[in-house]
């Protein structure tokens, strides 16, 4: 549904991205994992015809971005930080606006309006202008504006920044919805956690390119699943401690001196849990603190692109 | 035949989302028709007293038409505003990944934009009425004035998307709001270039802003000042040439700086 081929930007000196290729079916979650300037927006600019790539070639829902822009707008839908909605106006007035300049008749749009205000909670939001409404309401509205044509492929670019838990598990729940009723979505984020959520496939993007690509499991156990932190009471008993967390790892494990932390990726939660903090105790080691964690947005890239952390080999 | 209706239509829809921004929050559009009024009122009684109108004749009569001018020329920084805020927050990006006319922004807002001077310009007129000004040539000689005024209106529209694209700054919009001050006195507005050292009168009188004001005085049949160079002498058809002049760099400017959004 979503297909791209060596895709190429530059803004001046800048490169955004460096031949980036892209496969998403339909149907499926296609997540682009990447911190911030690693070209996910850029990517998602011209996806929706909004820019033109330097190189390369895309193609949305059959169409292609640069030959058939109108046929691409017609199959689409844009959420996220460079989409919005008009702030002085009500839901519904802008649903109705944008329902409009789809060209729906005026009776259609205001249907629709109001059956997408139901469907995402804002039917009792009545005549309050969008700017009084909270960060979830704003991205909900964004969402049921994006809905308005019921796109085959829907955009979302970091559709969870800046939100709540609450707002966040919102958006989450309603991206959820529309994925089991069909719809194509490549979604753009910095939390891992958020791909893994929702993504049937990840693609990590760094410097414009991709890294590394696969279902979130797949990423997830090449970089050994979940970690186990273990947080000592004296400093001295770094090297030690970290030497026996290798060993019941199975896995080489980091140490951060300043927060007298002995990091190790483990492959069964429990176990592993339970194994490390009777290892650590037999070898008399004063621990302050254990816990077990997701590994985090910035492991998988020291992961990816070359860790130069201190490791104690298992 | 199909583009162009759904680029008409399109472009209804964006100016009609103007208008309900002013059903929505009349303050600021109430504020923004009453202050050419204030200045009316100020300059017509605060300092009218002291101002000689060059070759005899009321003051107010010599200064509506200044500020019916002036009043469109205010006009610019609500363009600038309105188009750099909806780039801004996204508006426009959205508008721009929708099967709709890509026209139709710019359309629409010149048609908001237009309806809001033509309003501010009826509320000048009743206002210029109420002081005691008049409009003494024909009915047709009157609604050419009007024309003129709207058509001065229409190039800084191009003008005002030029700025509000190309510096996309909020912040920008301030030093706009301050530099038009000294371009609308640097003119034929308040008062005559002859009064003004010599270099200063000439700049006032190629100011575009001269040759619309001078032009909807003779028009009007208000007193103004003759002055004898060229360009006071053809104020008509400078009035015309000027705006056409603004229309046919920053329309093409606009455009350009419309497609780089997507560069």
């Amino acid at each position: 549904m979503i297909i791209t081929e060596g895709l190429r930007k530059r803004f001046g000196e800048r490169t955004a991205l460096d031949g980036v290729d892209l496969d998403v079916a339909a149907g499926t979650v296609c997540g682009l994992l990447g911190p911030n300037g690693t070209g996910k927006t850029t990517a998602v600019r011209i996806l929706t015809t909004l820019l033109r790539a330097d190189g390369g070639r895309a193609e949305v829902a059959g169409f292609d971005v640069a030959r058939e822009p109108g046929e691409v707008r017609r199959s689409i839908g844009l959420v996220g930080q460079h989409a919005a909605v008009d702030e002085a106006l009500s839901a519904h007035q802008n649903l109705e606006l944008f329902g409009r300049l789809y060209h729906l008749g005026k009776a259609m749009a205001r249907a629709r309006a109001r059956e997408l205000l139901d469907r995402f909670a804002l039917a009792d939001t009545g005549s309050k202008a969008v700017k009084q409404f909270s960060g979830g309401m704003r991205r909900r509205l964004d969402l049921a504006a994006s809905l308005i044509l019921a796109p085959r492929v829907l955009f979302l670019d970091e559709p969870t920044t800046g939100l709540d838990p609450r707002g966040r598990n919102e958006v989450w729940a309603a991206v959820r919805a529309l994925v089991a009723d069909g719809t194509t979505v490549l979604l753009t984020t910095q939390y891992l956690e958020e791909a893994d959520q929702l993504a049937d496939r990840i693609s990590v993007l760094d410097h414009g390119r991709v890294i590394a690509e696969g279902t979130p499991a797949a990423l997830k156990s090449d970089l050994g699943g979940d970690r186990l932190d273990v947080v000592l009471h004296d400093a001295a008993d770094l090297d030690r401690a970290a030497a026996v967390l290798a060993r019941v790892a199975g896995a080489a494990a980091e140490t951060d001196p300043d927060a007298r932390r002995i990091s190790a990726p483990v492959r069964d939660r429990v176990s592993s849990l339970a194994d490390a903090a009777r290892a650590l105790r037999d070898a008399e080691l004063s621990i302050a603190d254990v816990a077990l964690r997701r590994p985090t947005l910035d492991e998988v890239f020291l992961h990816l692109t070359g860790p130069d952390t201190k490791k104690v080999p298992a | 035949m199909t583009a162009l209706r759904w680029a008409v239509a399109d472009g209804w829809q964006v100016t009609r989302r103007d208008l309900l921004h002013w059903a929505r929050q009349p303050a600021p559009v109430i504020v923004g028709l009453l202050f050419p009024v204030l200045l009316v009122l100020m300059f017509g009684y605060l300092f009218g007293g002291a101002m000689v109108v060059p070759g005899g004749g009321d003051y107010k009569e010599f200064l509506l038409p200044g500020m019916f001018a002036m009043t469109m020329a205010f006009g610019l920084e609500a363009t600038m505003i309105a188009v750099s805020t909806d780039v801004q927050r996204g508006v426009t990006d959205r508008f721009r990944s929708m099967p709709m006319a890509p026209s139709a922004v710019v359309v629409g807002r010149c048609g908001a934009d237009l309806l809001n001077s033509a309003a501010a310009l009826a509320v000048m007129l009743g206002c210029g009425l109420l002081v005691g000004w008049q409009a003494h040539g024909g009915s047709g000689a009157t609604l050419a004035a009007i024309g003129l005024l709207l058509w001065l209106r229409f190039a800084l529209l191009w003008l005002g998307i030029y700025l509000g694209l190309a510096v996309r700054n909020p912040e920008a919009v301030a030093a706009v709001q301050i530099l038009i001050w000294p371009v609308g006195f640097l003119a034929n507005t308040f008062v005559a270039p002859e009064t003004m050292p010599g270099w200063l009168g000439t700049v006032a009188e190629w100011n575009p802003l001269s040759s619309t004001v001078a032009a909807t005085r003779e028009l009007f049949g208000n007193p103004g000042w003759g002055g004898e160079s060229w360009v006071a002498q053809h104020a008509t058809l400078m009035a015309v040439a000027w705006p056409l002049a603004i229309v046919s760099v920053f329309f093409p400017l606009s455009v350009r700086c419309y497609q780089k959004l997507s560069r």
